[in-house]
């Protein structure tokens, strides 16, 4: 570890925390309707849509129609996809000549990007033509992403809205989000990566005669435009194989440092949005020192094991830190920290091989999806995501002194807590079962690279990732077979959309009570105390129930590294 | 529930259709259109030409292999630096392939060069298996096997490569690196000219 190493987290710690305000204000706006300055240039797209599409936008939805309009939406945007990647090999702009894919990696690779995971069984350059690459999947990145912001700001009105029947309207929430926030600032970064290096063209491919006079191709494409909405919306899914570890996606250290912060940008701002929005900025502070504490502590732990190195290595001659699976343009501090970054949102780029991580190294990105990706989480589904732990907490709170829960300013009953520990128990029922399933069947046995325990973590990562809508991988798992791609698939879907439908549930049911005042008597969801506690049961309630089959898989694997044991 | 659902189909549809035209279409293809007026070079790949021949691109690795010149780190994409397929090896900490591999690499070093410390990033793969870099300790470790390849003044060489190194920005962005290929054609254009 290095004292730079250090200052580079404290640096990011710091630019994201003077990013906070100033994102969550303009959340603020999008979530209000309010004018912005956008709109003089993009209100008439805006108005143009809902008229093509005779969407009403002022129309208030109930938890109901919300639900419905948001599910049959990306439903044909998965569709739609399935569709272009089926027929890419008669499509257009497709310079390297590709066939269609597979059904099982269709389905697989569009669920995957509506669902704002971007699990990738194939490696981009190898089997996605241009077309495919824009039409098929950088749609996605916009409007998953703007999908998951939408939904946050429905369950922030049923928390701010007193004895309402509705949450909003979903067409306007995520068309606005879209127009007004994702697409002028991917723009603004995708300029920026450019001018670092990162390609932006419609040829396929350059050939190369090398120094030494051997033949290189190297695959080009319209790499830029999907890189940024890539990291701003938590996507992840890379252009190519490796993703932000390939030097045309991320060439320099600056371009990490900018993609680092798209990942948490809009997740940060949206704690001060909900602070706004209940009316007490205080209760967005604490939920973001919650996270930040979470998160801090995860890079601390991965960049300590990272640096540390690999004791197996170093008997063998080769000194120093884990250079495994990492680019040197990163070393072991950047990769270390965009790791922990990628999983603790639900982005899943990688600019290094998890796979290739030191056991406890990787531990933490897989703990991180495990919690549920509520440190800062994706885009919108991070903070609906902590507010469900938040509901968890409070009832506990309120169990522990014997009063009646209450938070930002709603009563916490039954049916929300009921609802709250249905959304949270479909992480670990669905991540273990598929992970057992896959552990004992040929077809899931034959997935992984590594041998012994890392083999295990391959699968374990394998729906932990995908449950969680990550899509980060330890990539020696070989995915693209009809078992992997049918179990993630359905893995990713059930991940997004029944923690969704609770929510939405609860939101409704919220908007719909009235507003109780915070007496002496009320537990104070703001300051250290309640921060404590929410750290206490994300950790206990997230984190608990996957202690054992960490215990088979990386603590296993640190236990066998630092006796030097091979598998 | 029902009426719901019917009041969602046209949107669904429209909505689908009209934000594919204008995120999927327009918003790539604009920025290609902005990219390749205003920075022709990076958004083709930074590619370096030779009287016409592209020789390689400033960001991206390519194999080094012989003694002549610096050689890049070991690749696991494809047969080593595949730039139709970026790669890592995904071997664990604990693998027996992993450590296998290693071990040769270091050897067939420490024959080499006895007694020098190999640095970590001669002996492990890139994370893309394109690494355009290497770290200043890999490149001073080449540089006496370089010389003597080329009969050049060690010193010289040395010379050349602490020109390349490129430090972190601010002191604390990035760490210290060498650009191969960027050394290499220095190295080239070095070797052509007449000793002084």
């Amino acid at each position: 570890m290095t004292f730079q190493g250090w200052l580079l987290i404290a640096a990011f710690v710091g630019i994201l925390l003077l990013l906070c305000k100033p994102m969550g204000r303009w959340l603020f706006a999008l979530y209000e309707g309010r004018r912005t300055p956008l709109h003089r240039v993009l209100g008439p797209v805006e108005t143009g849509f809902y008229r093509l599409s005779g969407i009403d936008p002022a129309e208030e939805q109930g938890w109901r129609r919300y639900a419905v309009h948001m599910l049959i939406f990306n439903a044909a945007l998965l569709l739609f996809t399935y569709a272009v990647l089926r027929l890419q090999g008669v499509l257009p702009l497709n310079p390297l000549g590709f066939d269609g894919t597979s059904a099982d990696l269709a389905f697989n690779t569009a669920i995957s990007f509506t669902a704002n995971t971007n699990w990738q069984s194939y490696g981009g350059e190898s089997t996605m033509s241009n077309l495919s690459q824009m039409l098929g999947l950088t749609i996605h990145n916009f409007l998953s992403a703007a999908t998951g912001i939408a939904l946050a700001f429905a369950l922030f009105r049923g928390f701010a809205r007193r004895e309402m029947k509705t949450i909003g309207n979903f067409w306007a929430d995520m068309t606005r989000v879209t127009l007004y926030l994702l697409l002028p600032l991917c723009v603004a970064i995708a300029i920026f990566y450019i001018a670092s290096g990162v390609p932006q063209t419609l040829a396929g491919s350059v050939d190369v005669t090398t120094l030494e006079g051997a033949r290189q191709t190297l695959a080009l494409g319209p790499v830029a435009s999907q890189e940024a909405i890539k990291m701003l919306g938590t996507n992840g899914g890379g252009f190519f194989n490796v993703n932000s570890a390939h030097p045309f996606e991320n060439p320099t250290a600056l371009t990490n440092l900018v993609q680092m912060l798209s990942i948490f940008a809009i997740g940060v701002g949206l704690t001060w949005t909900f602070g706004r929005a209940v009316g007490n900025q205080r209760q967005g502070w604490a939920i973001l020192a919650a996270m930040m504490t979470l998160f801090v502590a995860g890079a601390a732990i991965t960049y300590w094991q990272e640096a540390a190195g690999n004791p197996i290595l170093h008997q063998l001659g080769a000194a120093g830190g884990n250079m495994e699976g990492k680019e040197v343009r990163f070393g072991i501090a950047q990769t270390a920290l965009f790791a922990v970054v990628t999983t603790a949102a639900s982005c899943g780029a990688v600019n290094g091989m998890h796979d290739s991580f030191t056991a406890l190294g990787g531990l933490i990105p897989l703990f991180n999806m495990q919690l549920g990706e509520v440190v800062i989480g994706g885009v919108g589904a991070g903070i609906y995501g902590f507010l469900l732990f938040a509901i968890l907490a409070i009832f506990v709170a309120g169990l522990m002194v014997g009063r009646t829960p209450e938070y930002v300013g709603k009563k916490i009953e039954a049916r929300e807590v009921k609802l709250a520990v249905l959304a949270i128990a479909v992480l670990p029922l669905i991540i273990l079962g598929f992970t057992a399933i896959a552990s004992v069947t040929a077809a899931g046995l034959a997935g992984p690279l590594n041998k012994g325990p890392h083999g295990f973590s391959e699968i374990l990562y394998a729906f932990t990732s995908a449950v969680a809508n990550n899509g980060s991988a330890f990539a020696g798992l070989t995915a693209n077979t009809p078992f992997y791609n049918g179990m993630l698939g359905v893995a990713m879907w059930i991940g997004r959309f029944f923690i969704i439908v609770p929510m939405l549930a609860i939101a409704g049911g919220l908007a719909a009570k009235k507003y109780t005042p915070a007496t002496a008597g009320s537990f104070p969801t703001t300051g250290l105390l309640w921060t404590g506690l929410l750290i206490g049961i994300v950790l206990i309630v997230g984190g608990l129930t996957f202690l054992p089959s960490l215990a088979l898989g990386p603590i296993a694997d640190h236990l066998a590294m630092i006796n030097g044991q091979l598998f | 529930m029902n009426k719901d659902l019917i009041s969602a189909l046209r949107p669904a549809l429209v909505m689908t259709l009209l934000f594919a035209a204008l995120l999927g279409l327009a918003y790539s293809l604009a920025l290609t259109g902005i990219g390749q007026a205003l920075f022709p070079e990076q958004a083709n790949g930074s590619l370096v030409r030779d009287s016409g021949t592209v020789v390689g691109s400033n960001i991206v690795g390519q194999a080094f292999t012989s003694d002549r010149y610096f050689n890049t780190r070991p690749s696991a994409a494809g047969d080593g630096y595949d730039g139709l397929a970026s790669s890592g090896s995904n071997l664990g900490p604990t693998s027996q392939l992993l450590a296998d591999r290693v071990k040769g690499d270091v050897e067939k070093l420490k024959a080499a060069q006895p007694g020098k410390a190999v640095p970590a990033d001669m002996v492990t793969t890139s994370g893309s298996g394109l690494d355009p870099d290497i770290t200043p300790d890999a490149a001073f470790y080449q540089v006496d096997r370089v010389a003597k390849a080329r009969s050049l003044d060690p010193e010289a060489v040395r010379g050349l490569v602490e020109q390349s190194i490129d430090t972190p920005l601010l002191g604390f962005l990035g760490e210290p690196r060498v650009n191969v290929f960027k050394l290499n054609r220095r190295l080239d254009a070095f070797g052509a000219k007449p000793a002084a």
